[in-house]
């Protein structure tokens, strides 16, 4: 995974692609959440095989892009027709195609802006929540992230709660509390990162996009307080 | 259709009969560590003209998801002014019913938190007033407990597990 799409957290792909490198290792990095956003040189990353995905940088759904260095062999999953070289037979979702190109051609002329302004936008939400909400913390690294993440721990309070309260005030959100997943378990990447089930139960995401405004921010630090002050006050945990 | 009916999204606006009760006649606590889900529930218990025990005040303090605190509301709304052997005749399934629709099936068991509180509030208050324990009571106050120690041993174990896998 090149970027974590939980916590944001870029991980030292050059670093492992180098390692793999040496040792004649094939590299697949999952580029879903980075592609489009941060830049991807897979040469200077030793990448073999990357993935991205269309709808995650603004492309239509239902499109997808493996790259595959030259002289990498893999085998095909889908058989069939032999569309795709035969790496994976199927009709070619040719519109889809086309949109996530055009959304790739957008994300890379307007990269480095964009991330600029994302930075600065998600730095204050995160430096706001963190000095206004008490027993509040933030989950991955600091610099290290995407420009468009953020993932707090909110101690005392259900990720669940918050995000429903949250969606009640027109802010859409999401958790890793094992109450709001299907398998009643709380997020593992928060578990790997050292959170405790009860912790990960209080976790908060908030992604930003090329439409997210400074007025939103506010919105956000002006709403989230008050949403954890109203849980906190009907918590038997003090 | 949304996955929560209206009546769980004015409960979780507005949740009823929230706080505590001084000097409560009976406190019930619920919960699942893993989860993390915990509920503490305090009742004020007096005799009514038959001589019949019932609830004159019912209050409760929930750190949960949307189900939780919106069922322990409900429930503490249904309660009120019933008698005791009333509120322990009520069931998960009369609950979900006043829900208007059904829950997601993997929310079921946060649902069930209200009522195991609210019958280990009253068993507390059988307890304290050294009023003779009915045998249904005692069961469900035994799988209770029960419940909470394996899911707290599930923790322990969950916790030594990762504990070796960091080491």
């Amino acid at each position: 995974m090149h970027a974590n799409n939980e916590i944001g957290t870029i991980e030292p792909i050059e670093e492992i692609g180098k390692i793999c490198k040496e040792r004649g290792i094939y590299f697949h990095t999952d580029a879903a959440q980075s592609f489009g956003k941060i830049p991807i040189d897979v040469n200077k990353m030793n990448i073999n095989l990357l993935t991205a995905s269309s709808h995650k940088m603004y492309g239509p759904k239902g499109a997808a892009a493996l790259f595959i260095r030259k002289g990498t062999k893999i085998e095909p999953l889908i058989h069939g027709g032999g569309h795709e070289s035969g790496l994976r037979s199927s009709t070619v979702n040719v519109a889809a195609i086309v949109g996530f190109a055009e959304a790739a051609r957008i994300c890379k002329r307007e990269m480095k802006k964009e991330a600029q302004r994302e930075i600065k936008l998600r730095d204050k939400l995160i430096n706001g929540v963190l000095k206004k909400i008490e027993g509040s913390q933030l989950n991955g690294h600091p610099k290290k992230r995407l420009p468009n993440n953020a993932n707090f721990w909110l101690e005392g309070v259900e990720g669940e709660s918050i995000v429903i309260q949250l969606d009640l005030m027109g802010i859409a959100a999401s958790t890793g509390s094992a109450c709001s997943s299907e398998k009643l378990e709380p997020s593992h990447v928060l578990l790997a990162i050292g959170l405790k089930p009860e912790q990960a139960h209080g976790s908060l995401r908030l992604s930003l996009g090329r439409w997210t405004k400074e007025k939103d921010i506010d919105y956000v630090l002006g709403v989230l307080p008050k949403v954890i002050e109203k849980l906190r006050k009907i918590s038997p945990i003090k | 259709m949304p996955i929560y009916s209206k009546t769980i999204v004015e409960h979780f606006k507005r949740p009823r009969n929230v706080g505590k009760i001084k000097n409560a006649s009976g406190i019930g606590e619920a919960g699942n560590i893993l989860c993390g889900d915990v509920m503490k529930l305090y009742l004020k218990i007096k005799k009514n003209k038959e001589g019949e025990d019932f609830i004159e005040d019912i209050k409760f303090e929930t750190l949960g998801c949307i189900v939780a605190i919106a069922n322990t509301s409900l429930l503490t709304t249904i309660v009120k002014g019933k008698t005791l052997k009333e509120a322990l005749k009520i069931k998960r399934e009369d609950l979900i019913k006043s829900l208007g629709q059904p829950l997601p099936p993997f929310k079921i068991h946060c649902s069930v938190l209200a009522i195991d509180a609210l019958k280990e509030a009253i068993y507390d208050y059988y307890q304290k007033e050294k009023i003779k324990i009915p045998e249904d009571l005692e069961k469900e106050h035994q799988r209770i407990v029960k419940t909470k120690e394996e899911i707290e041993k599930r923790y322990r174990e969950f916790r030594e597990l990762e504990k070796e896998v960091l080491k």
